[in-house]
């Protein structure tokens, strides 16, 4: 398991969005086979700011906008990355996977598998998740699980600017396909205000960080909280609201597939109590697994475990009902004082 | 016709104030009285016009993520569609859907967030009336940039093998996001796309009303008299973003323009009073639907928030018995170590 370095603090203070952006750019630069293609990352940028830039400096060669026809254009990213090439694709929102799922799940994720290894695919499909904002039910979904469930693909969430950065070079350099899930509230864009913590220092030099290392982003002693993505910041907010109370430790996975079990259970052997946030489903998905991995490996020395999550109801549109379901700090704060009174 | 369009002028006007409310100056989408996205169609009335006058309340008419003119072209309850839009319990649907989701069965109309994605269940809604050897038919919207989506293709060949009662209606406003149309396809318009699954394919080329009404009068009655589908393809114009608060500076200003000019409205009125109708009873219309728009913005505002727990309502028409969304026994405690 990692642990956040604070060294970095010298370095310039970066977006989550400008971040991913960086590394794609030097990838684009340094290697003439990693092209993006997607709708509205050439003249838009991407809608929540994914490729912003790319275009003026790579040109509509590199920058591919294409039609919406996700079922063409994913499968077409798969072809190019069978014949050799790095395609970046990115679904507009995850919420859209079902149009092209088939290509995503059945040839993206087993063509090496199927291939004997004949063939690999080293793509990355780039898409945003989350809710916060009443986009309702069709644009709002976080689905981590769903893609960590299905074998074949490595499955990336970032929670702050600097992994964002050293995540996206991995994935790019993978030989296999990675989902690379970003939450938009966590981007940095202008009619999106994100919450204090995803903008970070960022080395301007490239790095990556290797998948299937959690972050310790806040060491403690009482409860293990673990999580990914927007709720990692609610989380270490819930941590700030139980100082004196409570003592957290904030594991962010940063990875789903390859799955840092094992920060999970040390952790978890330290504090006995394990508090799983995942802004997905509840049922079938991220909680279940975390607890199950939990159990098997750990299971003397747990005493207690909640899960904090979206439940298994489509997410509605008004406010005080997104805001029921969607997991909150005071959710996370509640699910501690629980197990730790 | 003219009412409708103006009626759906009017209201997107007054939505965008409402929308806007709290988001000023510094755009956050997440503030005001309005909840997120909202996609607004000021510019493409006559294609809601032109074609929902031929339908009944039987007719089944999916739209897209741009749902209003066309909502209120197919007389969908204006005030409960309002409090849909402002998020209330008493919307059309009790504040779940949102602007990109109305469901009103009363009229027989749904929408979809997820492009070209209710041309399949206007096939569905098309083969159920043939089925059952009813003469409703069902219309589908979508935009220029979803006829390269298969679910759109797929639903022309389906539609034409048996030939259903169903007419897809192409609202081509030039761009899809920031993606001009000739990066989309490279034929000349959407309406070929017809050639490839035999099945008449026509375009109206100006936003005129009265033109798409006498080209959907044909294709309407095409499908009723139970002779199979029709492409029909309008040519609108887009006078706003994409959605409120896109900058669109991928576009350029003089396109913008253009489309502002090109108006529907203008055109529409200017039709009417070479057929004699005075301009006192046009203004009238013009009153009427400000009144009507009035009066639903009112009443929904007026209307309560729905309760946090309603979220977990209306999941199943029919839940499993013992279901919850959330079972309280995943939260129980587990034992097995020292606490």
């Amino acid at each position: 398991m990692a642990e956040t370095e604070s060294e970095g603090a010298t370095d310039s203070e970066l977006t989550m969005s400008r971040a991913m952006v960086d590394a794609i750019a030097t990838e684009l630069r340094e290697n003439d086979d990693v092209f993006v293609m997607g709708e509205d990352v050439a003249d838009y940028g991407g809608i929540f700011d994914s490729t912003e830039g790319l275009l003026e400096e790579f040109g509509r060669e590199k920058i591919m906008d294409v039609p919406i026809s996700e079922t063409g254009f994913i499968g077409a990213a798969v072809g190019a990355a069978q014949a050799g090439m790095r395609p970046i694709a990115e679904l507009m929102f995850a919420d859209f996977f079902g149009v092209g799922m088939d290509q995503i799940y059945n040839q993206m994720a087993k063509n090496t598998y199927m291939s004997g290894a004949a063939v690999n695919v080293p793509m990355v499909l780039m898409t945003a998740v989350g809710g916060t904002y009443n986009d309702a039910a069709q644009h709002s979904q976080t689905l981590y699980g769903t893609f960590a469930h299905l074998p074949g693909m490595k499955v990336v969430v970032p929670s702050t600017a600097a992994d964002a950065k050293g995540l996206m070079h991995t994935a790019i350099r993978d030989d296999d396909p990675v989902v690379y899930m970003f939450h938009k509230r966590l981007m940095g864009i202008g009619w999106m205000p994100a919450p204090e913590g995803p903008k970070t220092p960022v080395p301007e030099d490239d790095y990556t960080i290797e998948f299937g290392e959690a972050d310790r982003k806040r060491e403690g002693e009482d409860v293990t909280v673990v999580t990914l993505g927007l709720h990692v910041h609610r989380a270490l907010e819930a941590a700030d609201e139980l100082a004196g109370e409570s003592d957290l430790e904030v594991i962010d996975l940063r990875t789903l597939v390859p799955l840092d079990t094992e920060a999970v259970l040390e952790s978890v052997r330290k504090t006995g109590r394990l508090v799983v946030v995942d802004e997905d489903y509840h049922s079938f998905g991220v909680s279940g697994e975390i607890v199950a991995r939990a159990t098997e490996g750990a299971l003397d020395d747990l005493s207690a475990v909640r899960r904090v999550t979206m439940p298994d109801a489509p997410i509605p549109y008004a406010r005080p009902l997104e805001q029921e379901v969607n997991p909150g700090t005071e959710d996370i704060v509640k699910a501690v004082r629980d197990i730790h009174d | 016709m003219y009412e409708w369009m103006v009626t759906a002028r009017n209201y997107e006007e007054r939505l965008q104030e409402e929308y806007l409310e709290g988001k000023q100056p510094a755009f956050d989408i997440s503030a005001g009285p309005i909840p997120g996205e909202l996609h607004l169609a000021a510019g493409q009335e006559a294609a809601a016009a032109g074609v929902c006058a031929h339908l009944r309340d039987a007719d089944t008419v999916t739209a897209p993520h741009r749902p209003h003119h066309v909502a209120i072209a197919k007389g969908v309850d204006l005030k409960r569609m309002t409090a849909e839009i402002f998020g209330r319990q008493t919307g059309l649907s009790k504040g779940k859907g949102g602007h990109m989701h109305l469901f009103d069965p009363d009229v027989n109309f749904a929408c979809s967030g997820i492009i070209a994605e209710g041309c399949p269940p206007a096939v569905g809604a098309a083969l159920a009336a043939k089925k059952r050897g009813e003469d409703s038919v069902a219309v589908a919207y979508l935009g220029e940039g979803a006829i390269s989506q298969g679910g759109f293709l797929e639903s022309l060949n389906l539609a034409s093998v048996h030939d259903l009662p169903v007419v897809f209606v192409i609202e081509d406003n030039d761009w899809a996001i920031s993606m001009p149309k000739d990066r989309v396809t490279d034929v000349e318009n959407g309406a070929q796309r017809a050639g490839g699954f035999d099945l008449p394919g026509r375009r109206v080329d100006q936003d005129d009303a009265v033109a798409v009404y006498e080209a959907a009068d044909e294709a309407v009655g095409r499908a009723r008299d139970g002779n199979g589908p029709t492409l029909l393809e309008v040519q609108v114009h887009r006078r706003m973003g994409h959605f409120m608060g896109d900058a669109q500076g991928y576009r350029p200003d003089t396109d913008e323009e253009q489309a502002k000019q090109r108006d529907s409205i203008t055109r529409m009125e200017t039709t009417l009073e070479s057929a004699g109708i005075d301009e006192s009873t046009i203004e009238e219309l013009r009153d009427r639907s400000h009144d009507r728009v009035e009066e639903a913005i009112e009443w929904a505002k007026d209307q309560p928030e729905p309760e946090p727990d309603e979220a977990y309502e209306d999941v199943f028409a029919d839940p499993p018995a013992g279901w919850t969304p959330a079972p309280e026994s995943t939260t129980a405690e587990q034992t097995g170590g020292d606490d």
